[in-house]
């Protein structure tokens, strides 16, 4: 056998992700996002900043198949072949939202089922892809709960019974469990302490980097954007007014915006 | 043609046929016709308002009232016994507006209506069973959104229902559902089976008669046609299991039968009676005598018949 390409990453992954194209959103008169454009591509991460206002949440409700937008298009490449996600039917869509991809909401209880068992919510979607062996379930369950620092013995224990880091972390875990390729987090630290948010961002950067997955993360935390992400998308106004490398947009902002939102960040 | 037409001699008083008027029959036996051709799919239907209350067994009357006619036998049981308020009622009911022959009988009827029970006696092909249905949603307790249970049904989505079952054997090691267990109809459609126990779940399997399902407050009409398969819902290592016993029936030594525990002093004592009680007596006729039929039979309990 011989070996052809130099860099097998790139012969391997020769296609984004995730193509999105002019896609805009409204309620009614007034612009939830506008014309947004960018690629995606296995194994980045993005970040979407701006102040809360901007379009971000729904941009992501968009992208996440939750929201159709009224114009553009969104592209995913499951298959070989890269999908419309609104050209196809809603149960492929349901099931891809599933599978392929997974939200992290910003309120654990959006994404939680409070009255289920953590156990049973991280083994939710095992079921919902036909896992019908209760033992094997239960081992890939209690196997999560410790990648994302939960103790097993709380495996019975349901999530109103948990912190809200501890929440959060759930969270991610029933989402990861059915291993995306895509994630999309909405503001993953908000409403958290600051220890528990530098132990939930070293945690997301580790599972991010092992598992090699490509997320989406909006924030309006311009220190959460620095460490967890590869790439900047600054919102302001439904519109996308700078994009870049993320240390090059925060280190040399262009735009006037993200100049006042990087020099309105409080340094310790 | 006048309100308040008074009868001739001959004739009933002004109710039609069983009740219903025919155009209300035919709109049912449509619905009848649809859930037949998709097993275990909830029809929705027009439910009338009937001489009863919602929630007694209205869907269950209807669909009976739809498929009986002047040469059907009616058996009615509700918690598997014929003599029941609910049960004498129903039958009175249809003896009075369907001039319906009624009997206690599992082997003679050829409609069976029931709350809460399959009869032990298998049931044969020809005969039909009606079942009346107080929720027949099995997935509203777990998504209370109608327009959401309606695309998981379509879409076969049925990992929620996994998850309730996962959070029995969590919480309890081992599924607590005992009635109303959930099941798979023709590989297809989760159905509720009404709240039939669950040790009555086997006996839906491959049925050669045919089960009807009327939900009278929901609105909503399914079935089970003859020959079909019905899996109750389970995990690879936690198969389906039925209640059992520790001692048979008092009355009729069955150890097959799905028994009722009664109590029967004030200082704790009790007993296990089969719930099917034309199971029970007929069993006593054939001479099988159980531990407490002496003693239930001094304090008038029961009759004693004589082998």
């Amino acid at each position: 056998m011989t070996v052809h390409a130099s860099f097998p990453d790139a012969a391997l992954e020769p296609a984004p992700l995730l193509t999105v194209s002019g896609v805009s959103r409204f309620y009614g008169e007034r612009i939830g996002c506008a014309d947004v454009s960018f690629d995606l591509w296995p194994g980045e991460v993005l970040g979407i900043v701006g102040e809360s206002g901007s379009g971000k949440s729904t941009l992501l409700r968009c992208l996440a198949g939750i929201d159709k937008p009224d114009a553009g298009e969104v592209l995913f490449r499951a298959g070989p072949e890269p999908l419309d996600i609104y050209s196809v039917s809603e149960q492929e869509r349901r099931r891809l939202m599933r599978t392929a991809w997974g939200i992290v909401h910003q309120n654990p209880r959006d994404g939680l089922r409070m009255d289920v068992t953590a156990g049973g919510n991280v083994g939710e979607r095992l079921m919902d892809r036909g896992d019908r062996h209760y033992g094997k379930i239960r081992e890939r369950a209690l196997d999560w709960l410790q990648r994302v620092e939960i103790a097993g013995s709380r495996i019975d224990d349901r999530p109103r019974q948990f912190s809200g880091g501890m929440q959060q972390r759930l969270q991610i875990a029933r989402v990861l469990v059915s291993e995306p390729r895509l994630v999309f987090m909405d503001e993953p630290t908000g409403g958290l302490d600051v220890s528990v948010q530098a132990r939930l961002l070293d945690l997301l950067r580790v599972l991010v980097r092992d598992l090699g997955l490509a997320a989406i993360i909006v924030t309006h935390d311009l220190a959460v954007a620095r460490l967890l992400t590869d790439r900047l998308m600054v919102m302001k106004d439904g519109h996308v007014v700078e994009q870049g490398l993320t240390d090059q947009v925060l280190d040399d902002p262009h735009h006037a915006y993200t100049q006042l939102l990087t020099s309105a960040v409080l340094s310790v | 043609m006048t309100m308040h037409q008074v009868p001739a001699e001959d004739t009933k008083p002004a109710y039609n046929y069983a009740y219903l008027d025919e155009q209300t029959k035919r709109m049912i036996r449509r619905a009848l016709l649809k859930a037949v051709a998709v097993p275990g799919y909830q029809v929705p239907f027009g439910s009338r308002e009937m001489p009863l209350a919602r929630g007694w067994g209205t869907g269950g009357i209807q669909v009976t009232a739809a498929i009986i006619g002047p040469s059907d036998a009616l058996k009615v049981i509700d918690q598997g016994a014929d003599d029941t308020t609910n049960a004498v009622s129903i039958r009175k009911f249809f003896e009075r507006t369907a001039d319906a022959r009624t009997t206690e009988a599992t082997e003679e009827a050829t409609i069976i209506q029931t709350r809460h029970r399959i009869p032990e006696a298998p049931l044969k092909s020809g005969q039909v069973i009606v079942y009346q249905v107080p929720m027949p949603e099995p997935l509203r307790k777990l998504e209370p959104r109608e327009a959401e249970t309606r695309k998981m049904h379509a879409w076969a989505e049925y990992g929620l229902m996994q998850v309730k079952l996962y959070e029995n054997i969590a919480r309890f090691g081992e599924v607590t559902t005992t009635y109303d267990y959930p099941v798979l109809v023709n590989g297809r459609y989760v159905t509720a089976p009404s709240p039939i126990p669950k040790f009555d779940n086997p006996k839906m399997h491959m049925s050669p008669a045919l089960q009807l399902f009327g939900a009278g407050r929901e609105k909503r009409i399914y079935a089970i046609p003859p020959h079909t398969s019905v899996k109750s819902l389970d995990f690879e290592d936690h198969p389906f299991r039925i209640q059992s016993w520790t001692e048979p029936c008092g009355l009729c030594g069955a150890g097959d039968s799905y028994l009722d525990e009664v109590v029967i002093d004030d200082r704790g004592a009790r007993m296990f009676v089969c719930s099917d009680s034309h199971y029970c007596e007929t069993r006593r006729a054939e001479g099988h005598r159980g531990a407490m039929l002496g003693d239930a039979a001094l304090t008038g309990l029961v009759e004693e018949t004589k082998p």
